[in-house]
Parts: structure tokens; C-alpha cells; sequence
């Protein structure tokens, strides 16, 4: 008995080891990364409505005919309100940014844009993140650069901000068709 | 030459920290009084020293020396005063600083109110306490250092501290936060301290209980204000995200909340030592892991601080050490006495047990849903995502489970209470929750279920506290002479649990009453919202120290008598260029009217917000009753009567 009692005792450690080991694995690799299965891939097909009016359906073509990123953002998500300002900076220079509003209150995300300006060409909602899903978008901010062949090209995991573009974005979106 | 001092005295207190860490310690092992009796004396010097760094490091931020790099990259000119005190503290390196800071004047807290502890003991959880020290200063020197120079070419002009962290809010916010994240070292150290020594009793659990409430009243007035600032500055009236560093603090406050009660019962009856020994080092852990989780990168794909591969991988060293050391020693060392009589019985232990257990799956569901992006990906999952639908989903009936246990829990006797007494106790409360339940929802406006719920936790809460306090206070004389007797610690828990039932109504009415609505309106045009009117008078340049803004003018009136007069402004940054919508709020205790003003609009018009927020301010009243009855459980005159 006195064993037992001893070996409960140690669950509290095994399970702090399960989790460094998840840590150390998580370090090691690139936060950026890819799933493979979408990169180069077209973006999947999809038909949801856009923010600036509910009534009005569109689909994959938007992203053909030039390049675009694609921002997913949300108003419950606090870092998408940093990394707001520097998209309205992108686009004022002429990126074209296409929002994804995620899981999001269709009322709460047209007030959010009405405060603090619209980067975005055109936001199109997906309150009930399927076409997130299928995106393989898992959190918010995420921004993925497409051709103009509707063709993801990069998923960038996080706020962007003017070192990340610089270092990270800016190379890959200069060379997209 | 004020940096080099600083960073000289930020060495000399690193050696310091490495010898309060090895000789009393081996003086405990040895009995030796002479290496214990140095412990004291080396915390008082490690304090001076620290804090003469920090000085330092404030003189060089109202001295704007731009040559050091973290004062360029966080300061400016422009910048007032108080600002640029804060500013210290503004970002990872001043933060970590700040850190060691409040840790030395903890030890020196420790060992000035030790007086009457036994020595082996008292040298031993200093020694702790210097070892955490230690990796911190190592940190600090080896990854962050604050007082780097960036010669010969230093910038002539700072590039200014976020303007979101200009304000008082954030000001107080980060020491407060800090005073209980390192607070909880106190009862980390004790718990390592008894683990080394062996004996856990009954007199320890009443050492480790006061600074464990102090810790834990810091912890509550620290995210209060978190939620606050976030409330007034975002400037979108939203109080609380579940974001990764509200996560971060809000778990070793849920933690810390379930060890207080389980020191209760170690205390009075000498059960779930081991229990609450683990829970001290949990607590501990989570506030070191809130610490670094937005510094380490780890959560780069979710937040937005400083990423460094160097600075995660010592981090991550740090706390296998630091938490996987002491986890090794309580399984090696920890006590393994069962103590089960009497536990499946109606009796305040249960309710206790039964508490902890819900304060930990709460903690565990949101450590899973901060880390989920990491899981997810180490997983190859990904394709699940996580928000604040995942997290109220659990939180809130989970709550409200606590809610509606906790009173019971706190009436009911140690060991065993009958259940004829009970009834008597609960029935009054149970109708009266029921009836108010019922109807002051409806007095209020529409019917919804969610105010219904609350009303009623709340009622059932508080007329169960209430009505016990009564029923203790009955004695010869007054019940105002029964009041007085009560102890501190009893009052504690009434302030904190009617802190709950605060919080509580505040969350539910705000989330269900809450009306908004966003117009255009130019100078002269008027809105009704929930009975007010708020009238647009004009827009006016303002000029700010460090800012220029667009102020507008509005007065509210209600029933044609002038309420308030709001002036929220569009500020503009000089030095970063960055806009800021400062948002203006006039608070009252049954609601807040509040003002945000949007972008200028064609012709003289502006998009303008407003807000009518009813019962927002309980939600950091309530906050403030907890952190109360913390402060005065952590009086109560039992915790200094005992002799060692």
C-alpha cells in the first residue's frame, strides 16, 4: 500500500515531462511551418458571404487575376488590434489584402473596421469556420500570400509587423505572378 | 557611467543570490548556526544592491540616455515623466529586472517577519528563494541585459514607448501582477523548504497561509486592473479576451485560490498535506510559466513579444530545473499518509476537496486552450481552433458550479455536519435566490435566461454568507458585539465570497444588458441609447504632451437633466505616428455610459460609438472585495500568536 502511495506521488512528474517533451519538440520547429498538403496548392473552394454586405456571395475567384494576401482576423483576437495598423500601412502602399473575418460577430467585426479603417479589399465572413477548416487555419492571426492564380505560395502564423514583411513576406510577395 | 553602475551592481547582486543560495542551505544540512545565521544578512544585501540597479535604470530613463539600446527602444523625449518610469518596466528586459526586484523584497519581507520561525527553516526557504534569484539574474545578464550600450552610433531620439502602454492602468499594472507572481514564491519556497526537512504540520500550513493571501490579494488587484485597462484603453468596451497573457496570470490566481482552502484544512485538521504542498509548487510553476510564456516564442503564433530561440531555450532549462526539480523531490519526499476518515461525509473538507478538483479542471482546460496551438502542431492536428466560444463554453457552467457549492462549503462544519441543521440553513436563501432570480431580471428589462442564473448564484451566495455571520455573531449583548468578535479570518472569507457574487452579476449583466450602438453624427446631431441622450457638440484640436488629438464634446442628458459631459479623443502619436482611440467614460455604480470616437466621416461628420454598459464597474468591485478579504484573512492575529 505504502507503494502505491509512494508511485502516486510521481503522476504530477509524468506529467510534467509530457509536457516539456511537447515543448522541446515545439521549439524545434519552425513556427511558419506549412502543411504541406496546401502549400502550392489552390486555395480550397469556398462561398461565403462579405462583410461590407451580407447579401453578397463570392467565391474563389477573387484571388485570381493578381496577388493577394489572405489576413484571418477577429475582434475577440487581441493580437490582430497590434497587428492592424501595419496592414492598413501594407495597403496604403498597394498590397492587396483580402480579410477572412473568423468566428467571428458579423456586427462587432463591421464596427471594429469602421474604427480603426479597413486594410482589407474585401472581408469575407466565416462565422462558422468551415472554409477555415478546410484552410488549415488555427488560430488568428494567420495571413497566407496567393498568386495571382489563386495558388497558396506562403502561411505566415502570427501578427505581422515591419520586420517580419521585410524578412519573411516581402521576398516571396515580390516574385508572386 | 550610470548604466555601467547599474549593471556592476546587477553582478554583485547575482554573486550575492548564488551565496544566499548554497551556504545557508548547507548550513541547515549541517546544523551549523553560523552558516544559517548568514541568510538575513545576505537577503539585505542582494535587496540594496537590486534596487540600486533599478534606480539606475529609472535614471537613465528620465536622464534619456539613448546610448543604452532598451532605453532608445522604449523611450522618448516627448515622454512625461511618469511614462518614462513605467516605460521601465515597458518591455522584456526592464520587465525581468522589475522581477528580481520584487523577488529580493520578498525574501527581505521573509526574513524580517520571521523572527520567531525556527532558524533551520527560516534558512532553508531563503535559500530557495535565492536560488530562483539566481536563475533570474543569470537570465537577465546572460540574455537580456538592460543596460546594454548600443556605441559608438546611438540614436539622438528614442522611438517611444507603445502608446497603449501610456497610461496609468498599465503603470500599476505590471508591479501589482508581479507582487503576486512572485509572491507565490514565498509559498513554493516554504513547500521545497518542508519537503528537504521532512515534517509538514499543522504550525507550517499556519506560516505559509499569511503570505499565501497576500500573494493571492496582489494576484486579484493585478488582473483587475489588466481587465480595466483593457477595458478603457482597447476602446471597445470589451474587458476580458482569454487571451495568452490573461491566461497567464488568471491560472496561478485560480491555482493560489484552491491553495488557500487546502491550507485551511492542513491547518485545522492536518489532512491533504500533501495536496497542498503540490499545489504550492503548481501555483509557483503556472506564474513562472506565465512569466516567460509571452517572452520564451513558444506562443509566437498566437501573441505578439519579443521571440528569441537563445532567451526560450534557457527558459525552458530554467523551469525543467525549477519545476521539474521540486516535482521530483515531492515525489521522492512527499508525504504519503493517508488521511480519508471521514471525507465522504457532508462536511467542509468535502466541499474543500470538491472545490480544488473544479479550480483545477477550470486551470487544466485553460492550459490546454493556451497551449492548444502548440499541441496542435507538434500533433499535426491543426485543424481545431480555439477562441473564447472554447473557453466559456467550460468556464462558465464550471463557475457557476463553484458559485452555487461555495456558500454550503463555507457554513458547514469540519468533520461531519447533520443534515436536520441544514435545511434550516438553506431554506430562506434557496427562496429568496429563487424569487429575486425571478424577478429582478425582469424589473430590469428583458427576460434572459443568463441574468436569471446569475441573480440567482449571487442571492443564493450572498443570503447564505450573510445569514451565517448572523447566526455567529449571536451573543450576550449585541449582535454589533458579536461582529466585532469575529475573526479576521472569517471576515476575510465573507468580503471574499460576497467579492464573487459581485463579480458574478456584474459578468452577467453586462454581457446580457449591454447596448451599443455606432453612428454618424455631426456637430449638433443627437442619439438616444437606453434612455440617454447623448448629444454631439463639436470637434477641437487637442494638444497633448507627447500627442495631438481630435477631442469631441458630448453632453449626455436623461430626462432632460445633464448627466455628464464625455470629451473621447483620436490621438495621434507624434513620434511613432501611431493613431490611438481614447475612449471617455463616465462611471456610476449601475452603469457606465461610455464613448468612443471613430474616424472622420464626410462633410463635419464622425463615426461615433457609444455604450451604455450597466453594472460593468462590479465586475472590478467584486475584485476589489476579494483582494479586501485577502489583505484582512492575512491579519488575522492567529498567524502571529504561535511561538516556534
Amino acid at each position: 500500500m505504502k507503494v502505491v502511495n509512494r508511485l502516486r506521488l510521481f503522476i504530477p512528474l509524468i506529467i510534467f515531462i509530457g509536457i516539456v517533451i511537447f515543448l522541446v519538440v515545439a521549439l524545434d520547429r519552425d513556427p511558419n511551418f506549412m502543411p504541406s498538403a496546401l502549400l502550392d496548392r489552390p486555395v480550397p473552394e469556398f462561398s461565403l458571404r462579405i462583410l461590407s454586405d451580407e447579401k453578397k456571395y463570392v467565391d474563389k475567384n477573387i484571388f485570381i487575376g493578381e496577388p493577394s494576401l489572405l489576413n484571418v482576423w477577429a475582434t475577440w483576437c487581441f493580437p490582430c488590434r497590434l497587428e492592424h495598423p501595419y496592414l492598413y500601412e501594407l495597403s496604403s502602399q498597394g498590397v492587396r489584402i483580402i480579410g477572412l473575418n473568423y468566428k467571428d460577430n458579423i456586427v462587432k467585426a463591421r464596427n471594429w473596421l469602421f474604427e480603426m479603417k479597413d486594410p482589407y479589399a474585401l472581408s469575407v465572413i466565416d462565422n462558422k469556420g468551415k472554409f477555415s477548416m478546410d484552410l488549415g487555419v488555427f488560430g488568428a492571426p494567420e495571413t497566407y500570400l496567393i498568386d495571382s492564380k489563386g495558388i497558396i505560395r506562403y502561411k505566415h502564423v502570427g501578427i505581422i509587423d515591419d520586420r517580419i514583411w521585410h524578412d519573411r513576406l516581402l521576398p516571396i510577395w515580390k516574385n508572386l505572378k | 557611467m550610470v548604466a555601467e553602475y547599474g549593471h556592476f551592481a546587477l553582478i554583485i547582486a547575482f554573486f550575492l543570490s548564488l551565496m544566499q543560495t548554497v551556504i545557508p542551505q548547507v548550513g541547515a544540512y549541517t546544523e551549523n548556526q553560523l552558516w544559517m545565521s548568514t541568510a538575513r544578512p545576505l537577503v539585505l544585501a542582494q535587496s540594496l544592491f537590486i534596487s540600486f540597479s533599478f534606480l539606475c535604470l529609472v535614471i537613465l530613463f528620465l536622464n534619456d540616455d539613448f546610448s543604452v539600446r532598451y532605453v532608445a527602444e522604449n523611450s522618448n523625449t516627448l515622454l512625461p515623466d511618469r511614462y518614462k518610469i513605467s516605460a521601465v518596466w515597458g518591455a522584456h528586459e526592464g520587465s525581468l529586472l522589475l522581477w528580481v526586484l520584487i523577488l529580493a523584497l520578498w525574501s527581505l519581507a521573509v526574513s524580517v517577519f520571521s523572527a520567531r520561525l525556527p532558524i533551520g527553516l527560516v534558512s532553508r526557504v531563503l535559500a530557495v528563494m535565492g536560488f530562483i534569484s539566481v536563475g533570474f539574474y543569470l537570465f537577465v545578464l546572460l540574455t537580456s541585459n538592460p543596460f546594454d550600450r548600443s556605441l559608438p552610433f546611438f540614436p539622438l531620439e528614442g522611438s517611444d514607448l507603445n502608446p497603449l502602454l501610456q497610461d496609468i492602468g498599465l503603470i500599476l499594472h505590471p508591479p501589482m501582477l508581479y507582487m503576486g507572481y512572485v509572491g507565490l514564491s514565498v509559498a513554493f519556497s516554504f513547500s521545497i523548504a518542508a519537503l528537504l526537512a521532512g515534517n509538514i504540520d499543522s504550525a507550517w500550513a499556519k506560516w505559509v497561509k499569511p503570505w499565501t493571501l497576500v500573494a493571492w490579494m496582489f494576484l486579484t488587484l493585478g488582473i483587475s486592473l489588466g481587465s480595466w485597462w483593457a477595458y478603457y484603453e482597447l476602446g471597445w468596451g470589451g474587458w476580458w479576451f482569454w487571451d495568452p497573457v490573461e491566461n497567464a496570470s488568471f491560472m496561478p490566481w485560480l491555482v493560489c485560490t484552491a491553495l488557500i482552502h487546502s491550507l485551511s484544512v492542513t491547518e485545522k485538521r492536518g489532512a491533504f498535506s500533501s495536496w497542498t504542498l503540490l499545489l504550492a509548487i503548481i501555483a509557483f510553476s503556472l506564474s513562472l510559466l506565465g512569466t516567460f510564456l509571452v517572452r520564451s516564442g513558444v506562443l509566437t503564433s498566437v501573441h505578439a513579444f519579443a521571440s528569441d530561440p537563445t532567451r526560450g531555450v534557457f527558459i525552458l532549462t530554467f523551469l525543467i530545473i525549477i519545476i521539474g526539480g521540486s516535482l521530483l523531490l515531492f515525489a521522492v519526499r512527499g508525504p504519503t499518509k493517508k488521511t480519508t476518515s471521514g471525507f465522504f461525509k457532508l462536511s467542509k473538507e468535502m466541499f474543500i476537496l470538491t472545490n480544488n478538483l473544479i479550480l483545477i479542471i477550470i486551470t487544466a482546460v485553460i492550459l490546454l486552450g493556451t497551449l492548444y496551438p502548440l499541441f496542435a502542431d507538434v500533433l499535426g492536428w491543426g485543424k481545431i481552433s480555439v477562441g473564447p466560444p472554447y473557453f466559456n463554453l467550460f468556464f462558465v457552467p464550471l463557475t457557476l458550479l463553484l458559485g452555487f457549492l461555495m456558500p454550503v462549503g463555507s457554513v458547514l462544519r469540519w468533520k461531519k455536519t447533520g443534515s436536520i441543521n441544514l435545511r434550516r440553513y438553506f431554506n430562506v436563501p434557496l427562496v429568496l435566490s429563487v424569487v429575486l432570480g425571478g424577478s429582478l431580471p425582469l424589473y430590469y428589462g428583458s427576460y434572459e435566461p443568463v441574468s436569471m442564473v446569475t441573480v440567482m448564484i449571487a442571492t443564493w451566495i450572498i443570503s447564505i454568507t450573510l445569514r451565517d455571520m448572523w447566526q455567529k455573531s449571536i451573543c450576550p449583548g449585541s449582535i454589533l458585539n458579536g461582529l466585532v468578535r469575529l475573526n479576521a479570518s472569517y471576515w476575510g472569507m465573507v468580503f471574499a465570497h460576497i467579492g464573487v457574487a459581485i463579480c458574478i452579476i456584474g459578468v452577467g449583466f453586462t454581457s446580457t444588458y449591454s447596448v451599443q450602438k455606432d453612428v454618424r453624427m455631426e456637430p449638433g446631431d443627437s442619439v438616444e441609447v437606453a434612455g440617454y441622450q447623448f448629444k454631439f457638440i463639436s470637434v477641437s484640436p487637442y494638444e497633448g504632451p507627447n500627442y495631438i488629438a481630435d477631442q469631441a464634446t458630448i453632453v449626455i442628458t436623461k430626462n432632460k437633466s445633464v448627466v455628464t459631459t464625455l470629451y473621447p479623443q483620436k490621438r495621434s502619436y507624434l513620434a511613432s505616428g501611431q493613431t490611438m482611440t481614447e475612449a471617455s467614460i463616465s462611471s456610476s455604480i449601475f452603469r457606465d455610459l461610455y464613448v468612443a470616437l471613430g474616424e472622420p466621416l464626410k462633410g463635419n461628420a464622425w463615426g461615433i460609438r457609444v455604450y451604455v454598459k450597466p453594472f460593468v464597474s462590479w465586475i472590478w468591485l467584486g475584485g476589489l472585495f476579494i483582494a479586501i478579504g485577502a489583505l484582512m484573512a492575512s491579519l488575522d492575529k492567529r498567524f502571529r500568536r504561535h511561538a516556534s
